[in-house]
């Protein structure tokens, strides 16, 4: 048991310190490149603009849960 | 890191740390966990619209990572989720107008302030006692342990009687929910549950996840697991509601609320995969200081005049 939660220990280690590679690189390429767009979207089309951002958290949220399923299983070399 | 549609100045890391915490908490107890994001947005500098509105559309990225997982998990009844969404969004316009019309009174805080920590309390006090005597009843004592009986999701309630009693109302339609292991239970009563959870969101702000989640083991007899991964389900479709509603105001900013969800992404999952760990009514001890935090803020900003 106690093998088990330490082995769950380091592959959850592992994985935020490749998690945190990846999101910072996120920060600097991806909002870096949409933010004035989405600002000037803000400001002269409202509705897309509001339909956007949905599509943009639920694609996000998304994208990350599939990767950070991922990396578990990559680590931890089985399914969770 | 200049954000430049609400034009703040807020570092990600602090962002990405509160999406974490909230994502935790809304993973385990299926909240969307706005009680915390909003004053935490706030003491960040952001101002009160932009807080709610961005504090909306992070819910929703929560939701859907925390949603997904508990599905995998067999925890969503999507049926029961799409049902209690329409009565969540009806719910919610009705509770913006009361607020629309308390405003013109002119008690809007007072008023708001009063109900919510009512509310909060009856919560707190109510689940301590529920989930305490379940506990240590002998069917309680049995689901303590963390192997078969939490895995098996079945849940057993001191409530239990009442909840029997409120299945048993033969009013039209009468819908089964398999997924739930609920044979029939009247459409009206689900839908009362959504929209007075509702209600409660457009009055307070935020999911109500406080309010729905309880209302859903205790009324509709939803086992536990299941009403926390619905409900996430459910406030997917509601706050996204909601966030288009803001961000057609102005009020959204999706960048911040982007970064916030790259933090609740990794605590979403370990949340909803903590779930597994307990069995019912330990999740419904654990969830009761969450209304009295609720209390405390508003307690707070009623006594010192700081809004959080």
């Amino acid at each position: 048991m106690k093998k088990e939660t330490a082995r769950t220990v380091r592959a959850f280690a592992i994985e935020l310190v490749i998690y945190a590679v990846l999101v910072i690189a996120y920060f600097f390429l991806v909002l870096h490149l949409l933010g004035q767009w989405l600002f000037q979207l803000e400001i002269h089309h409202r509705y897309l603009y509001a339909g956007l951002a949905i599509l943009l958290i639920v694609g996000q949220a998304v994208l990350l849960e599939s990767l950070t399923t991922f990396l578990i299983r990559l680590i931890r070399g089985r399914s969770e | 890191m200049f954000f430049p549609i609400s034009g703040a100045d807020i570092s990600p890391v602090y962002l990405a740390i509160v999406g974490f915490l909230i994502g935790i908490l809304g993973g385990f107890f299926g909240v969307g966990g706005s009680f915390i994001a909003g004053p935490a947005l706030r003491l960040a500098g952001l101002d009160w619209n932009f807080a709610v509105g961005t504090d909306l559309a992070h819910i929703v990225g929560k939701s859907v990572v925390a949603a997904r997982r508990h599905r995998a998990l067999g925890n969503v009844d999507l049926r029961l989720g799409l049902i209690m969404a329409v009565g969540t969004i009806v719910g919610a316009e009705v509770g913006a107008q009361a607020i629309q019309i308390l405003k013109r009174a002119g008690n809007v805080n007072f008023v708001v302030s009063v109900v919510s920590i009512v509310v909060y309390l009856s919560i707190s006090t109510f689940m301590i006692w529920e989930s305490r005597k379940t506990l240590s009843s002998s069917k309680g004592r049995s689901q303590r342990g963390v192997g078969k009986a939490a895995k098996s999701k079945k849940d057993y309630s001191a409530f239990g009687p009442v909840t029997r009693a409120i299945q048993r109302l033969k009013v039209w339609p009468m819908i089964s929910l398999p997924a739930s292991g609920i044979k029939a239970i009247s459409l009206w009563m689900i839908l009362l549950v959504a929209f007075v959870g509702g209600v409660f969101s457009g009055f307070l702000g935020g999911g109500a996840g406080y309010i729905r989640m309880p209302s859903m083991v205790y009324v509709l007899g939803i086992p536990t697991h299941l009403a926390v991964g619905t409900d996430l389900f459910e406030i997917i479709i509601s706050a996204s509601y909601g966030t288009f509603s803001h961000a057609v105001k102005g009020n959204v900013d999706i960048l911040i609320a982007l970064v916030m969800n790259t933090g609740a992404a990794i605590g979403a999952q370990i949340g909803a995969i903590s779930t597994q760990y307990f069995a019912g009514p330990t999740i419904r001890l654990a969830f009761v200081p969450l209304p009295l935090i609720g209390a405390a803020i508003v307690i707070y900003t009623m006594f010192s005049g700081h809004k959080l």
